[in-house]
């Protein structure tokens, strides 16, 4: 009885600690998984939500928002939060009578949509720029930063005035100066798996009414806008890519360009080594050791004084030979003039290494 | 001839020679604009539908010197075994590529690449092909440094390395991924060119892992208050959403494995989470927590991104299923019917609440449907491939696919769509698909409703 009362008081104990993670979880799956320290947790668990859980204490000024910024934001946000260079705009698009309201009321006819015409949450933007921001060095700014940078982030919006300072006391009073905080619906038909949706078509199968026709074509001016689509699709194939203007002639300029191009292309050491290889002369041949043939060492240093060699061993390339090196003969090359007269060059010149 | 010569005119077809295939002859030939009787006799015996059941009563075709002339390849020594220890595609393959589809972001690192789902066959991605979204660039991160956390509302926070994940109970099951952007720049009219940029932010893969629950029960969630989880990466974005509790515990997984290997590293290596019918930006890649809470957590992507705005100037927030959807990949805009005759028309379909039961396809703009046929497996969340039969008579055709699921969803018009959402939507585009095909055989992306 004491016994077994003791041994309660422990396990209570050990649950109190949080230490007791590692016997629950082995109950079913011994030695898998092992528990959270509160250290761990405090260095991941950064996320914010809408109540503010999860907020670290903290504060920071307009003032010094805008020293951060000009620093680290207006390469890719602008000076004003207003740039569409590198991400959407962050500021423009809303009014004293939106942040009065809660509801922006451009979003009824958007030219574009700005963040701070969109976001509905402060703590959105907060936990956004603490994980992720700046874009190229995310998490390198203090609790204090990331209040200020939020701080000069919201002025240039007209949400709170030059001398602000944002702080985790505040945000929430903040959070009621948002401009579009009223403008959101959680919509369960679509977050539901069991919803039914909102739109609804029927399977109509014979004689079914259309509306409008052919509504929307791709102009001949955007053709273009992907890139070459013969380089997209399949080369064989009962649909592939024809030039619908030149049918026979744009293929077989691209044909005749992979052809040429490929052979004029200046060879490199590496490329040639990888042709050896990949052409199977390495199946018998090894740059420094006889195997079935002789290394190319041996066959450069064989030739070197000959001037005529590379034709003669190109032309033996293209057609196999034997007799000269052993009993083996060489099978005929697959590979074109110009690619065996490359690897002929490279093998005289003794296989310079990759 | 005479005959023969104005099928050519009008008819138009390719040489099937891609690079390599030409002999220097060829090549010339070519180069000087000739083209040989041989040739042209062959093409017309093998491209024509009605002389190709027939040899030409030419005498001098002998035959298809691809037949004739032993080529290289049946008279010569092949590569060896292990040539290269990962084996890669055919050289000829090399056109199908994920892409970027230019203008619609301006860093690559927070961009998105496109499957080209035109020449893929079957419901599986290739791993090399699976479609990328990355908000702040992908990482390749060691598996043995790479931990996962489950805290929040749980008895026991726990930590688990890859080694604990691979040690509990496995699950394999096929799936769908589709970004909620899938098709997004259709909304107001037709704007890109194929099939790759219209639809293929979709890829589909045998994922295994653990499952989700299986976690949750070992950290002893609140299962009273806790109704929505949050699953966070590792890389620089550190991406979150909410994901539902009861979607948690259905059939979400935290996956390491696609399609028989690790996952690739664009792809979240070496965890993610996998979460059915949910759109792919909350399968959290390089995944790294998961918490459990009492409300949604309003991250950047449900409450900025990944929203709907209506036509009154609210947006939806948290729309997260992917609803019934479909296309035909082949034939597809940018590409061109070989020529008239029969043709195999070939689609996916998927649906985020269950299976595909059927997929009709239209070939006259949807007066008139037909029933393909569902290739198997027809699966859960899992894309579907339908086939169905066509014979071009070389008329103008409008090809389109509507797909229906299990709960009796009918896969919308666009007209149907904005007359809910309006035309400044973006994500959530699931409209029916129409492709023309013009007198010439020209495949081209047009909307009819």
């Amino acid at each position: 009885m004491f016994k077994s009362t003791r041994l309660l008081s422990m396990l209570l104990l050990a649950a109190s600690m949080g230490s007791a993670a590692s016997l629950h979880a082995n109950e079913k799956y011994p030695g898998v998984g092992r528990a959270a320290t509160a250290a761990e947790i405090k260095a991941w668990d950064i996320d914010v939500r809408p109540d503010l859980t999860g907020l670290p204490p903290g504060s920071g000024s307009v003032a010094k928002g805008q020293e951060i910024w000009e620093a680290k934001c207006t390469s890719c946000h602008g000076t004003f939060g207003e740039s569409n260079e590198v991400f959407s705009p962050l500021v423009g698009g809303t009014t004293a009578e939106d942040i009065k309201i809660g509801r922006v009321k451009a979003l009824q006819e958007p030219v574009a949509r700005s963040t701070l015409m969109k976001v509905s949450s402060i703590s959105t933007l907060w936990d956004y720029i603490n994980r992720a921001m700046p874009w190229n060095a995310p998490k390198s700014l203090s609790s204090d930063e990331v209040y200020a940078t939020l701080a000069y982030l919201l002025h240039l919006g007209d949400i709170i005035p030059a001398d602000y300072v944002l702080s985790d006391t505040n945000m929430r009073a903040v959070q009621e100066r948002l401009p579009n905080r009223n403008g959101k619906i959680k919509y369960d038909r679509l977050w539901n798996i069991n919803g039914k949706g909102d739109v609804q078509n029927v399977a109509c199968m014979k004689n079914c009414v259309i509306e409008t026709g052919l509504t929307s074509a791709l102009p001949d001016s955007a053709r273009g806008s992907h890139g070459n689509l013969a380089e997209q699709q399949r080369d064989v194939g009962p649909a592939r890519f024809i030039d619908p203007v030149n049918a026979n002639k744009r293929s077989e300029i691209v044909q005749l360009a992979a052809v040429t191009g490929s052979a004029t292309a200046k060879p490199s050491n590496a490329s040639m080594s990888d042709l050896a290889r990949k052409s199977n002369c390495m199946a018998c041949h090894q740059v420094d050791k006889k195997f079935v043939g002789p290394s190319f060492l041996e066959v450069a240093a064989k030739y070197k004084s000959d001037s005529l060699a590379e034709t003669r061993l190109v032309e033996k390339i293209k057609v196999g030979g034997g007799g000269v090196w052993g009993a083996v003969p060489m099978p005929p090359s697959t590979l074109r003039t110009e690619e065996i007269r490359a690897l002929t060059k490279w093998v005289l010149a003794g296989a310079p290494g990759k | 001839m005479a005959a023969n010569e104005a099928d050519w005119v009008t008819v138009p077809r390719i040489r099937s020679a891609p690079e390599d295939f030409l002999s220097h002859e060829q090549i010339s030939e070519i180069a000087s604009g000739r083209r040989s009787f041989l040739s042209n006799a062959f093409m017309l015996a093998a491209g024509s539908a009605a002389v190709a059941s027939s040899v030409p009563a030419s005498a001098e075709f002998k035959g298809d010197p691809n037949i004739l002339e032993l080529p290289a390849h049946t008279k010569g020594l092949g590569k060896p075994v292990a040539e290269t220890g990962y084996g890669q595609p055919s050289q000829y393959e090399r056109n199908l590529q994920r892409r970027e589809s230019p203008g619609l972001t301006r860093v690559s690192a927070a961009s998105v690449s496109f499957a080209p789902l035109q020449g893929m066959f079957g419901i599986i991605t290739p791993n090399g092909l699976h479609f990328e979204r990355h908000h702040q660039g992908w990482w390749d991160i060691d598996p043995s440094k790479h931990r996962l956390m489950i805290n929040g509302l749980v008895k026991n926070p726990l930590v688990f390395t890859m080694d604990d994940l691979m040690r509990l109970p496995a699950v394999s099951r096929i799936h769908f991924i589709e970004c909620g952007a899938n098709t997004a720049m259709e909304w107001g009219n037709v704007a890109v060119p194929t099939v790759q940029y219209t639809h293929g932010m979709l890829s589909c893969c045998e994922f295994t892992g653990v499952l989700l629950s299986t976690l949750l029960d070992m950290a002893g969630f609140d299962r009273k208050s806790g109704k929505y989880i949050l699953v966070e990466g590792a890389d620089g974005s550190s991406l979150t959403r909410t994901i539902a509790m009861d979607r948690a515990l259905d059939d979400c997984m935290v996956a390491y494995a696609m399609n028989g290997e690790m996952l690739r590293p664009e792809n979240g290596y070496p965890l993610r989470m996998v979460a059915p019918g949910i759109q792919g930006v909350s399968w959290v890649k390089w995944l790294r927590r998961i918490e459990v809470g009492d409300q949604p957590f309003g991250t950047k992507d449900e409450v900025i991104h990944y929203i709907d705005l209506m036509p009154d100037g609210r947006h939806r927030q948290y729309t997260s299923i992917q609803e019934c959807k479909s296309v035909i990949t082949s034939p597809s805009g940018g590409q061109t019917l070989l020529d008239k005759g029969f043709h195999n028309i070939t689609g996916l379909a998927w649906s985020g609440r269950g299976r595909i039961k059927r997929v009709d396809v239209s070939f006259d703009g949807g007066r008139n449907w037909q029933v393909a046929r569902l290739e198997n497996p027809v699966q859960s969340k899992s894309l579907t491939r339908f086939n169905i039969s066509w014979t071009w008579n070389g008329g103008d055709a409008i090809l389109q696919s509507r797909a229906i699921d299990e709960t009796g969803y009918v896969q919308p018009k666009i007209n149907q769509l904005r007359a809910v959402r309006g035309s400044r939507s973006i994500y959530h585009n699931n409209a029916i698909q129409s492709w023309k095909v013009a007198g010439s055989g020209e495949v081209s992306n047009v909307q009819v409703y």
